[in-house]
């Protein structure tokens, strides 16, 4: 290893190349892990098998094929081509298979533990960058780049720069990880990072949820990949490597320095991810349908967060609220600690643990001139429905407050 | 000839294919219908073979689908220019062989100008007017010529050389 100092994504990439790889440069490496989900696996399989002529991929050990993104079935379209997944896993003799109700792909990958510091991962959903929340070099992939891992076990990666977010302060109340995601967004725009890492310094205290929102959403910026360092909570709780580490000295192409203290609740306005806004300018914007969910905002704390605001109350009229746990696992703690509860009093309805509505494909499609406020991570024109709907989206607690007001709402508001 | 589409900044994969016109929704045989189906709805139906996108920055940005460049090749498309693109789309339009030039057009050309593209030259002719392409890196144009890196693959069994070497 060159005693050069290194970026994460950099002492990552060299460890699995075998050699040191600096930004900039291209390389081979293995592939420690693929995620692919019901949505992309029928390409991946059309890929392997008429394209590359590949009947058995390489290492069945290494993948996992998660059911999600029409999670249950939808139509006759869907249900054969989910059905056509579940042979192919069954012939190849993958076991990490999780079904309908098992929840989100990337989720399911760190909560079971099918990604582990250190690695390379590759999904086929951009926002595989959630891996970084546990020190992975998670990155997401079309289903071509996919079907070559699964037959050659390698991928060929140009090493990113990095960009590098030092954390001072706390979140105050009302303020989270979602919202420091929305400002970077709004900082650094759609392609802020394009091609690059990014790194989270100063946030060993951040929480896995937090972790896995802050990551995920880097994808946003354009980001290759997203990490935060793997102390805290993700040391005590995985084996991380020990030459993995922030190095003092490593080189960033930029450096950005946030002030959590001074952030407010923000909401990004549609049709663009990097157009922000304070949830309090926002005021006048009537939401119909709140939806609490996905890979970015549907975890436990996530949830909590929203019923802890709705407890008591009951949400505006006209409103409709969708949670949509992001795993079984979530779903069932919800139940046992009486989120659920509290959500369902207040006027929630929920779906199956999965993508929901995100992709605008079921449980929860817009129509023409309605507004959804969404935790999820993409407002593009047409994203959840009918191109006419306007997607805005935030934090769980601005969704719950909206949610209980029925148009945009600082949390502190309510 | 061919003729250019102009488009804007950040294109996201959303508007070039929604995610419920992808082909587990639909159908495969019907990807070539469903570029900007709502975004610019007469683009599918007029797009003819060998037709190019002139775009601006951030190009293809959003989800990984890679059915979104795949259905740009099914409509026909024969390259895309744009100054920048997003990396997951830069990298599935290298493995299924669709050319991406990085040079900023939208100010030179118009939307609907006729032209004439040489992938291999890198030019575009439009009547007395020669546009210079910058040139890929060598491997890219081997992957080009190949017919993008899946293909490239299978011929060698192996990625293209130069990758790998630091």
């Amino acid at each position: 290893m060159s005693p050069e100092p290194m970026t994460l994504v950099e002492q990552i990439i060299s460890h699995a190349a075998g050699q040191p790889a600096r930004a900039g440069d291209l390389v081979i490496v293995p592939v420690h892990r693929c995620m692919t989900h019901d949505s992309l696996t029928p390409e991946v399989i059309d890929a392997l098998e008429n394209d590359l002529g590949v009947t058995q991929i390489q290492d069945p050990e290494r993948v996992a094929v998660i059911v999600d993104h029409v999670a249950p079935a939808s139509s006759v379209a869907t249900a054969n081509a989910q059905a056509r997944v579940r042979r192919w896993v069954r012939a190849q003799g993958i076991s990490r298979f999780y079904d309908v109700g098992a929840g989100i792909c990337h989720q399911i990958m760190v909560e079971e533990g099918l990604v582990q510091p250190g690695e390379i991962a590759l999904g086929t959903d951009s926002h595989a960058t959630a891996y970084g929340a546990i020190g992975a070099l998670g990155t997401g992939v079309g289903t071509r780049d996919m079907a070559l891992a699964l037959a050659s076990g390698h991928t060929w990666l140009r090493v990113p720069e990095t960009l590098r977010v030092r954390l001072q302060g706390r979140f105050r109340r009302g303020v989270g990880a979602k919202d420091l995601s929305l400002h970077l967004c709004g900082l650094l725009g759609l392609d802020g990072a394009t091609y690059q890492a990014v790194e989270f310094h100063g946030g060993d205290w951040l929480t896995l949820d937090e972790r896995l929102t802050l990551t995920g959403m880097t994808t946003e910026l354009g980001a290759k990949a997203g990490l935060v360092p793997p102390t805290g909570v993700v040391a005590e709780g995985l084996a991380v490597p020990d030459w993995l580490a922030v190095q003092e000295g490593a080189t960033y192409a930029r450096t950005l320095d946030v002030d959590l203290d001074a952030l407010a609740p923000l909401v990004a306005i549609p049709p663009e991810v990097d157009h922000v806004m304070a949830a309090a300018e926002l005021a006048d914007v009537a939401v119909d349908q709140v939806f609490i969910g996905t890979c970015t905002n549907g975890r436990l704390s996530d949830l909590q967060i929203a019923a802890e605001i709705l407890a008591g109350h009951k949400v505006a009229a006209g409103v409709r609220l969708l949670v949509i746990p992001a795993s079984h696992r979530i779903l069932q703690q919800a139940t046992e600690d009486g989120t659920l509860a509290t959500l369902l009093r207040a006027g929630a309805t929920m779906g199956t643990p999965g993508c929901g509505p995100c992709i605008g494909r079921h449980l929860g499609v817009m129509g023409a001139g309605e507004v959804a406020l969404s935790t999820a991570n993409r407002n593009f024109r047409g994203r959840m429905g009918d191109p006419d709907a306007r997607i805005y989206l935030a934090s769980p607690a601005v969704a719950a407050a909206s949610a209980l007001t029925g148009h945009i709402t600082d949390p502190s508001e309510v | 000839m061919a003729r250019v589409w102009l488009f804007g900044d950040n294109i996201d994969t959303d508007q070039i294919v929604p995610g419920r016109y992808a082909p587990y929704m639909t159908s495969e045989a019907e990807l070539g219908k469903y570029p900007f189906i709502e975004a610019r709805p007469e683009f599918a139906p007029a797009v003819q073979p060998g037709d190019i996108i002139v775009a601006g920055s951030n190009f293809g940005c959003g989800s990984s689908r890679e059915y979104a460049p795949r259905a740009l090749v099914a409509a026909g498309i024969a390259a895309i220019v744009a100054p920048s693109y997003a990396r997951i789309f830069f990298r599935n339009a290298l493995n299924l062989g669709l050319p991406l030039f990085e040079a900023d057009l939208t100010q030179r050309l118009q939307d609907g100008d006729a032209v004439t593209l040489d992938v291999e030259r890198g030019t575009i002719v439009r009547g007395a007017e020669t546009i210079q392409l910058p040139a890929p890196p060598a491997w890219v144009a081997r992957v080009w010529r190949a017919g993008g890196m899946v293909a490239y693959y299978r011929q060698h069994g192996a990625f293209p050389l130069e990758v790998g070497q630091p």
